[in-house]
């Protein structure tokens, strides 16, 4: 088994949602150092709130006051918190029934230890210093003693409520390629070489590789070189300058088939201006004193390809 | 019109902590040759193709598409895809077979969890305004349901080691946790690490078919008699997370109350889910319970609850069950639930 190839790969995605008008009452009231919660027609106090009835489906409206102390549902002691979460010393994960609430909601508690915490204990609310409208306004819960406050009917009216959040996320991954991709990747690397691989059953070469025909579905595993050259099948001028990228627009991306290959990769065409690519161009690979990759196909001058030699791979 | 359906092959691959030498069509495709094999059929042979997965256990977008390349998908066949575990693709499937518009269909799912850190990939499936923000991750979510539990009286830690230790002594040659485990510390308390479920990458296959089609393609086939699913409110707080209404009705709804099973595989990834799936199901101590070590044995994403599935039937095809009920979940704390009942025809 060859080495395998692995890479890092972060995937952030920090997406902005807009919010309904119970949550934008209760996130903008967390800012005010309030809690909300949403009544339900049967009389229940939801908490967080929520647009619609879990149950019936009512569109719900009816915002009442409740507590910043509650009452401990149900509790698990994190002894090693991880990215993201309230705290970064040891606590306790909890549902926290608010006072004057029916339902709980899920936070941190910051205490000394799992012994200092049970169902049935008194919480209330640490806030944030900074609060901007979400939930991690709530800093966490700390344990208290104090009695439980009343409730009270609120308009969930603000002058400048809080109308969307940017929830953001990262996730960390070391990425694979698998056994037929890392061998054309080695190949690559290592011999400027494009390796494909041949079907069994049907005998077309697929570069890259990626381990099955996927018109019989087996496995491909006999390795066939092919190229250097290549003939473009079809193309496109770019005329936008994507980010990060250092190439002036306008260029040609194409759909090149290799000699040798059933399947057409993609690649820049550089060389030539970009008016003049055409269908059936011949190319070959230019590399870079230390690419990994070709970094874009020239002309290699040779007369055009004939459309019949091509018109299967477009 | 009502046709009767069965579930005719089941073939999985193993489970293992880390498959970084293959691609996902890579581990995907010996189970899909197998659970072909097993009937004799080809891929032009099949009517309809559905899948499980999810791009974000190895962060490929798109990956599903690639992992079709190893049905062999060209000239185009009629597919669909669901974006959770295969249980649910297999309901796909039932659906389009009951409806009479195939006659068998292949249903696979896979999951790579190892290119990331699974614990907080799954915390992006929450409620994104009032709960992802937080990132509470699987475990601390399925500890907060265990302590519920205990506070009830419903089992302490004691009787939760031993359903963990109960389903390692399985004797599944597919398994990743095998024989005594250690119960270890505290992951997230009141849960051990040896009351989780082990991470791992794996596949799962079935082949499903309607009527006599069934039986030329299996001697003994896992005729499905009921399939159901239903969901629990989002927020956890609003849920009483020592009962699973949802795993009850869905139960009632595919006629598992009606006559005893002999047999039940149930996808709880934690032991303490265990204990409500139980209570849920009145499942009584004479049924044998996850033979196949269920998943606390293995449990590749999106696979094992289609393999919960797959193993109840092969037991039928085996001649070592007569009537069994198979459950799959997804979500935190059994959110969604499904349950199949599953009988072989009379000896």
């Amino acid at each position: 088994m060859p080495e395998v190839l692995k890479a890092p790969l972060v995937v952030e995605f920090p997406f902005t949602r807009s919010l309904g008008p119970v949550q934008s009452a209760f996130l903008t009231a967390l800012r005010q150092r309030v809690v909300l919660g949403v009544r339900t027609r049967d009389g229940r106090t939801l908490v967080p709130p929520v647009e619609y009835d879990p149950v019936t489906a009512d569109e719900l409206s009816d915002l009442v006051h409740v507590g910043v102390t509650g009452t401990v549902t149900t509790w698990a002691w994190n002894p090693a918190p991880r990215r993201g979460q309230p705290l970064d010393t040891p606590f306790a994960w909890v549902l926290v029934r608010l006072d004057n609430a029916d339902t709980a909601l899920l936070h941190a508690l910051d205490a000394p230890g799992p012994d200092a915490v049970h169902t049935g204990m008194r919480v209330r609310i640490r806030w944030a210093e900074e609060r901007v409208g979400a939930i991690t306004d709530i800093a966490c819960f700390e344990p208290d003693d104090e009695e439980a406050a009343e409730v009270t009917v609120h308009v969930g009216e603000f002058d400048d409520p809080v109308t969307g959040i940017v929830a953001e996320a990262r996730l960390d991954y070391t990425y694979s390629p698998g056994r037929a991709q890392t061998a054309y990747i080695k190949a690559l690397e290592n011999e400027r070489r494009a390796v494909g691989e041949r079907c069994p059953s049907c005998r077309k070469v697929y570069v890259p590789p990626r381990g099955a025909c996927p018109t019989c579905g087996v496995a491909t595993s006999e390795q066939v070189e092919v190229g250097p050259a290549g003939t473009v099948t079809t193309f496109c001028i770019v005329n936008i300058k994507a980010k990060n990228l250092d190439i002036e627009v306008p260029y040609v991306y194409a759909h090149i088939a290799l000699d040798g290959a059933d399947l057409a990769l993609h690649g820049r065409i550089g060389g030539i201006p970009y008016d003049q690519v055409r269908m059936g161009l011949r190319v070959e690979p230019v590399w870079t004193e230390d690419g990994r990759y070709p970094d874009h196909y020239r002309p290699t001058g040779e007369p055009d390809a004939e459309y019949d030699t091509y018109k299967e791979l477009l | 019109m009502s046709r009767d359906i069965a579930v005719v092959a089941f073939a999985q691959s193993d489970t293992l902590r880390s498959t970084a030498e293959l691609s996902e069509v890579e581990m995907l495709m010996p189970v899909l040759h197998e659970v072909l094999d097993r009937t004799g059929l080809k891929t032009a042979d099949i009517g309809f193709t559905c899948s499980g997965s999810c791009d974000y256990l190895a962060g490929r977008a798109f990956s599903f598409t690639l992992a079709l390349d190893g049905v062999g998908a060209w000239p185009p066949i009629s597919e669909s895809h669901v974006e959770t575990d295969g249980a649910w693709a297999l309901y796909e499937a039932w659906t389009k077979l009951v409806s009479g518009d195939a006659d068998t269909a292949l249903v696979y799912s896979y999951g790579k969890s190892s290119p990331g850190s699974l614990r907080d990939v799954l915390t992006r499936q929450l409620d994104p305004y009032y709960v992802a923000p937080l990132w509470p991750d699987s475990v601390a979510l399925a500890a907060l349901q265990a302590q519920a539990l205990i506070d009830a009286g419903d089992t302490d830690e004691r009787e939760l080691a031993a359903i963990g230790a109960r389903s390692r002594t399985t004797d599944n040659p597919h398994a990743q946790l095998k024989g005594p485990v250690p119960q270890g510390d505290y992951l997230v308390q009141p849960l051990r690490t040896g009351d989780c479920p082990p991470i791992g990458d794996g596949a799962a296959a079935v082949v499903l078919a309607a009527g006599e089609r069934a039986r030329e393609l299996c001697e003994r086939p896992a005729w499905i008699r009921g399939i159901d699913h239903r969901i629990e409110a989002h927020s956890l707080g609003v849920r009483d997370l020592t009962d699973s209404p949802s795993t009850r009705l869905a139960a009632e709804k595919a006629g598992a109350f009606e006559r005893p099973v002999d047999t039940a595989e149930l996808h709880a990834p934690f032991t303490s889910q265990e204990v409500v799936l139980r209570k849920a199901l009145r499942l009584g101590d004479g049924v044998t319970i996850n033979p196949s070590g269920g998943a606390l044995a293995a449990n590749p994403m999106m696979a094992a609850g289609l393999a919960r599935i797959g193993e109840a039937a092969a037991r039928i095809h085996r001649g070592e069950s007569d009537r069994a009920l198979a459950h799959a979940t997804s979500g935190p704390c059994l959110q969604q639930n499904l349950v199949a009942v599953l009988e072989g025809d009379p000896r």
